[in-house]
């Protein structure tokens, strides 16, 4: 049965409205991307710290207050190296500058570069872990079967939340290309 | 609603090709509508027989039967199997061929859309699908072991069943927009004359919406793949953290699709499951306009509450308090549409045939899946039973006894208007009671191995669940095997049987039992006018 020449005129507009909101839904997809990024940066939501070195002279130290920083560490697949951190965890006063090590050791025959990506938990300290010098500032470089100490020196800013008393700073090496 | 009919049994215009080229070059609703439905069966069975692999190797604890690899594959294979090539076909189906019926018009508004709508499907399964058989063959590393959700970066790092998988999703996508494009014009420019949208049957609300949350979600799950590909292999990093990417936006893009999914999966069957209740208990629905503004609420609802399925990926507290309140929030629309589903049975005339027993369980069923998720919103329980085998119970109690044991009801309810015979009443009963009784005894020990700590997804488990595991087996396995039982119903009728009248049921109201059974090729071609 054929549909009268109105009908499928009218069909096919409205069909082709559907396929704008279709288009539009992709776009929204897309757009989620830059959009969560931002949301993230703005929030701390998905606890990605601050890449860049702060100075230590801007610390306050609150000696009132003790904060647990834990650190754990992860070397993502296709990078052949065995990298942990010394300590498990540090006790520190809000604004008093310290030293933590990580050591790496590359357990395969070749050359390999790696770049640490850092994450904090809770999401709502990540902004208050401030480092001032950070291996994973650069790219790190291992010859076959070199170790290597990595220092990270931080601090915690003293506006700190006051409901955290325990963070955890996680490190993931992933393999980077040369 | 009374209508005044035009006489239909001539049935000039039947003619169309014979054999195979009849079905490869249809555009005709009620045979698109036969393709879904089969599809549909022969996808549901497939991914049932996975289930059992599943549920044989749970039989005890240890590896037994298979690798991990292997189950992991056969997790995440069933469940987009179920989802996207058997319940999603069979609510499509039911709409291709009771639609126009319904609402009084000759056709789909697009037909051949719905054509090609039907024929993406059957490669997207094989798609889905066609990994295991080479993994046979050495190459690759059989299907997508992710489960169902993709996540990364378990995805990026997997073998070539993730890229088969993310074609075959968006080959599943193409077709369920392509079909949600012809519901959405077909209801808003075929129905009869007279028909305002008020009058329409509650099965065309269901399902406009469903259409609504099908072509506003599906293009950012094909999206997301779409970046999972990239990422994959063209050296982008939306989902890499070493890029600046991240894996957890991609649990924000899947679900942002995944939820309203559930709903997708549902509102068809919230649309007929009325129908019959009103008909076998033989009085008009209860509170049509309020069911109608409750599906509209949890169609709205459905697509800001997705990050409830991952409270425990981290999340500041506003946002775990926002996403628990406003899921919760999604169960006041859903008991305003229990209460009228039981208010439409209550002092009515009622009699339990095989689709009512289906709807009347179907209630109870779904009420136990509902109230289970209430349990898992909550943000502070959900850490408890996040990922455990309680989460897989709560959602089959919905997907299977909401989904497809709500499906089998429409299948016994329209069958003799579709075949133009009765099916075999006592055969249907016992169907019922099996699947009924078994999907409690697989089920329900699987809520206690969940509230006891039993993590989903895992081949292998604690000694001190072996018995509830043991019980659950026994019961999939009779469940698996009751469906052999539908499937002989259904073919049987489809043969012969009693022949069916066109009312078909005593009470049975709408514009679809007008017609004879079954209707002739060509129904409406004069539309019906609604008073």
């Amino acid at each position: 049965m054929a549909l009268e020449q109105a009908q499928v005129a009218a069909n096919k507009k409205l069909a082709l409205k559907l396929v704008w909101i279709i288009a539009g839904a992709l776009l929204f997809a897309f757009a989620l991307v830059p959009l969560y990024d931002v949301i993230c940066s703005v929030t701390g939501l998905n606890g990605k710290t601050n890449n860049t070195a702060e100075s230590a002279s801007k610390a306050v130290v609150d000696l009132k207050r003790e904060v647990t920083v834990q650190f754990v560490s992860s070397v993502m697949p296709g990078l052949g190296w065995n990298f942990y951190p010394k300590q498990s965890s540090v006790v520190v006063h809000p604004g008093q500058v310290t030293t933590v090590m990580f050591e790496a050791k590359n357990i395969t025959s070749e050359e390999v570069a790696g770049q640490a990506i850092p994450s904090v938990t809770p999401g709502k300290a990540s902004a208050h872990l401030k480092k001032i010098e950070c291996f994973c500032f650069v790219r790190q470089t291992l010859k076959p079967g070199e170790v290597k100490a990595l220092p990270l020196r931080f601090f915690v800013s003293a506006d700190l939340p006051k409901d955290v008393q325990e963070m955890t700073l996680s490190y993931s090496f992933f393999p980077a290309s040369q | 609603m009374s209508t005044t009919t035009v006489a239909h049994h001539d049935e000039h215009h039947d003619d169309h090709p014979t054999g195979i080229m009849r079905w490869l070059t249809t555009t005709n609703h009620k045979d698109i509508g036969t393709m879904y439905l089969t599809f549909s069966l022969v996808m549901f069975l497939v991914g049932g027989s996975m289930i059992l692999g599943i549920r044989a190797e749970l039989f005890k604890p240890g590896l037994q039967l298979m690798n991990p690899e292997f189950f992991n594959q056969l997790i995440g294979v069933h469940a987009l199997i179920m989802i996207f090539a058997a319940l999603m076909p069979a609510a499509t189906g039911f709409a291709n061929w009771m639609l126009p019926l319904q609402i009084g018009a000759p056709d789909m508004a697009l037909p051949r859309l719905n054509n090609w709508g039907f024929w993406i499907l059957p490669p997207s399964a094989i798609l889905l699908t066609l990994p295991f058989t080479l993994a046979l063959f050495g190459v690759g590393d059989g299907a997508l072991a992710t489960g169902w959700t993709f996540y990364p970066p378990l995805s990026v790092q997997g073998g070539i069943g993730v890229d088969f998988a993310i074609f075959a999703v968006h080959l599943l996508g193409i077709s369920s927009v392509l079909g949600s494009i012809n519901i959405i014009v077909t209801i808003y420019n075929m129905r009869a004359p007279g028909m305002t949208l008020m009058k329409m049957p509650m099965f065309a609300w269901g399902w406009l919406i469903t259409a609504f949350l099908l072509i506003a979600t599906i293009p950012v799950l094909a999206g997301a793949v779409t970046m999972l590909l990239t990422d994959r292999h063209f050296g982008t990093h939306f989902f890499d953290a070493a890029g600046g990417g991240d894996p957890i936006m991609f649990q924000h893009l899947f679900w942002f699709f995944g939820h309203p999914e559930v709903y997708i999966l549902l509102l068809p069957v919230w649309g007929f499951i009325p129908q019959i209740l009103q008909t076998f208990s033989r009085k008009p629905m209860y509170g049509y306009k309020a069911q109608v503004y409750s599906l509209w609420s949890i169609g709205a609802l459905a697509v800001v509450v997705w990050a409830h399925h991952f409270f425990t990926a981290g999340m500041p507290v506003p946002a775990l308090l926002y996403f628990m309140y406003s899921t919760m929030a999604i169960s006041l629309p859903l008991a305003v549409l229990f209460y009228c589903w039981i208010r439409t049975m209550w002092k009515g005339s009622m009699s339990f045939e095989t689709p009512m027993l289906f709807t009347v369980g179907w209630i109870i069923l779904f009420g136990i899946g509902g109230l289970t998720g209430l349990v898992l919103a909550d943000v502070a329980a959900d850490a408890q039973y996040h990922n455990s085998y309680f989460v897989v119970a709560h959602f089959h109690y919905t997907l299977f006894a909401g989904g497809i044991m709500g499906i089998m009801a429409g299948v016994y309810y329209w069958l003799p208007k579709m075949t133009g015979h009765m099916y075999n009443e006592k055969l249907g009963k016992t169907h019922f009671w099996l699947t009924a009784i078994s999907f409690n005894v697989t089920f329900i020990p699987q809520f206690f191995v969940g509230l006891a700590g039993m993590p989903r997804r895992i081949p292998d488990y604690a000694l001190q669940f072996a018995e509830f595991n043991m019980i659950s087996t026994v019961g999939a396995f009779v469940l698996g095997l009751s469906q052999l039982l539908f499937v002989y119903i259904i073919l049987s009728c489809v043969k012969g049987g009693k022949k069916a009248t066109d009312n078909v049921w005593e009470g049975a109201q709408g514009l679809e039992w007008t017609l004879p059974s079954p209707p002739p090729y060509h129904s409406f071609t004069e539309q019906p006018v609604v008073k």
